[in-house]
């Protein structure tokens, strides 16, 4: 399905419309007190996740990989959800992005059900590793879902180029991925996922294999595109100042079965920089991460 | 002591064939020593250890050529006639050659199509895997004749008969090839493509083809040889006039042993150079799908 032409470039969005944070729903199983927050809505809600359960039939018998999940996310959010692996983070953003179909519950994208928002391409998907594809060149890697989608050539080329200007990699539009680095091919696959204009991101560990500079550098790239396109960002992590640093809010998950425990509002202003780590503000919000992780975490396995 | 770059790179292959020849020429020496020594006998003429030596490697019907025979042979075979003499090896290798690309093309098309036809449909593998793989169970030495024959029968004669067996060889390596090679790409590529809402047909023409294409080229080259050997061999139950498998038959049927060494190397530089051609367009390929130099 091809979107119109003349879509606002990302620089153009900046400014349209105000971060805010949106009210939460929580329904969860954990003995955690549940959060409700004031709600200033002036955005339409992106993502409303509605009593989801998904259970996975394996070899073992019964995993619960998600439990009764309620969360509702306002446009513009930046949205993390951290957990201990198989709290089901990953599986919650599948089920949004409706690569995977949940046994019970609703998911409503921009007011679509999650299917008709795949089908519209209503998000850009980036995952762990970049899976670029090996024998296309980092333009054309770009140009993919343009191809698919539909778009005129020169649209096709002037979008790659706005795109990799966004992620910094220009003059690197004839290299083929092998000859990037792991950080620039990760850049270049968040290139990919906006390139058709999506309002949605979701990002499934994107800098995990990256190593500790590189990811703080990336981390500070993702914010000012946050900041410039202004869009929606689903964001899961392992890591808690990761969270904490890019964050709105922070959704604390625990597994066996899979659910939100806390919910943490996280407001930095948009422009924050790596210094706000040792404030402590930030300490503390940490600190809430850590026991909200704790609590959900048995450690006597 | 430095040794120079070429000799470092040539010297293993270069003693392997050394040896090959040493023992290719005693073993032509003691196969066709009891030849030579009974025709030296039947003609009660005195001979020394020279001579007998000397008339194993330039008999004119031995148990086993010595290579020189065979070499000067093949030459003789390739330059010394017209190509479009019938004693001509080029005007033979020339025969089964057509039908070989002839059969390679169709076998390579068929095992793409039954690949493609596998790999998008579940109810197709289940049903058409079992009789791919039969069909290679059976030896193609008992189905040529078969083939040669019902064929002839309904006016097929000539290239396509011959083909149609190299095809019925050569396309069971491109099928199981090209299955793998559809059903490669790494699953993160095909969640991709579905949260862009591909089509199955353009995750078929940007996600699956490229992946398969390494595979494509691993299973042509296999396809191409046996190709060739389809059409060898096909020519021999007919008692074709003209081909390699023509040439073979008639050196066996007149104990042209020369003929048939000389038939069977012309055989092999056919199949060195398809291979060849393979590897080339290989390597073109992949320098244009971005593979590292």
């Amino acid at each position: 399905m091809p979107r119109p032409a003349g879509l606002i470039g990302p620089e153009g969005l900046a400014g349209l419309r105000d971060p805010l944070v949106e009210p939460v729903r929580m329904n969860s199983t954990a003995d955690v007190e549940p959060h409700i927050y004031q709600s200033t809505v002036t955005r339409p809600v992106a993502v409303d996740v509605s009593k989801v359960s998904l259970t996975f039939d394996t070899a073992d018998g019964k995993v619960e990989a998600l439990s009764n999940v309620d969360l509702q996310i306002g446009g513009g959010e930046f949205v993390s959800f951290i957990g201990p692996s198989g709290c089901g983070k990953t599986t919650l953003l599948r089920v949004i992005a409706d690569l995977q179909q949940p046994s019970s519950g609703t998911v409503t994208v921009n007011g679509m059900s999650a299917e008709q928002a795949r089908l519209g391409r209503n998000y850009g998907y980036v995952f762990q590793a970049p899976a670029l594809f090996p024998w296309r060149s980092i333009e054309a890697n770009l140009k993919l879902p343009l191809e698919l989608m539909g778009f005129s050539p020169t649209e096709q080329k002037q979008r790659a180029a706005r795109y990799l200007e966004l992620v910094n990699l220009i003059g690197f539009e004839r290299k083929f991925p092998w000859q990037l680095s792991g950080g620039m091919q990760q850049r270049v696959s968040i290139a990919r996922a906006l390139s058709f204009d999506p309002e949605l991101l979701l990002m499934d560990e994107p800098f995990g294999a990256l190593d500790e500079i590189v990811r703080d550098h990336l981390n500070e790239q993702l914010l000012q595109l946050w900041a410039k396109t202004r869009k929606t960002v689903l964001f899961v992590t392992h890591s808690i100042p990761e969270a904490v640093f890019l964050s709105t809010r922070i959704v604390v998950m625990s597994p066996r079965p899979g659910r939100i425990t806390d919910v943490i509002d996280c407001n930095f202003p948009r422009d924050r920089t790596l210094e706000i780590r040792e404030t402590p503000e930030f300490m503390a919000i940490a600190q809430r991460v850590r026991t909200g992780l704790r609590a959900g975490h048995s450690y006597d396995e | 002591m430095r040794t120079h770059p070429l000799v470092t790179r040539n010297a293993p292959v270069v003693t392997i064939v050394a040896v090959l020849i040493v023992v290719w020429y005693v073993g032509a020496v003691l196969m066709n020593l009891s030849l030579v020594r009974g025709g030296f006998e039947r003609e009660e003429s005195p001979y020394t250890t020279m001579e007998l030596l000397e008339g194993t490697m330039s008999a004119e019907r031995p148990l086993l050529p010595a290579p020189h025979q065979v070499v000067g042979a093949f030459i003789d075979g390739v330059f010394g006639y017209a190509p479009t003499a019938p004693r001509s090896l080029v005007y033979h290798s020339v025969v089964t050659l057509s039908a070989t690309l002839l059969g390679f093309a169709l076998g390579a098309l068929l095992g793409i199509v039954l690949a493609l036809a596998i790999v998008h449909s579940r109810v197709l593998e289940r049903s058409l895997m079992p009789w791919i793989i039969c069909s290679q169970m059976v030896p193609i030495l008992a189905l040529a004749p078969i083939f040669i024959v019902v064929l002839g029968a309904i006016g097929l004669q000539g290239l396509l008969p011959k083909s149609i067996i190299s095809a019925y060889l050569s396309f069971f390596p491109v099928t199981i090839g090209m299955v793998k090679g559809f059903t490669s790409p790494d699953p993160m590529q095909m969640d991709l493509m579905r949260t862009w809402s591909a089509t199955s047909r353009q995750v078929l023409s940007k996600l699956r083809w490229p992946w398969a294409v390494p595979y494509l080229f691993a299973s042509l080259k296999v396809a191409i040889t046996i190709s060739l050997i389809g059409a060898i061999v096909a020519e021999l139950p007919t008692g074709a006039e003209a081909g390699i498998g023509a040439r073979l038959l008639a050196g066996s049927y007149y104990g042209q042993t020369i003929q048939i060494w000389s038939a069977l190397v012309a055989a092999a530089v056919l199949a060195s150079g398809l291979i060849a051609i393979v590897s080339y367009a290989e390597r073109k390929v992949a320098q244009r799908m971005g593979a590292r130099a």
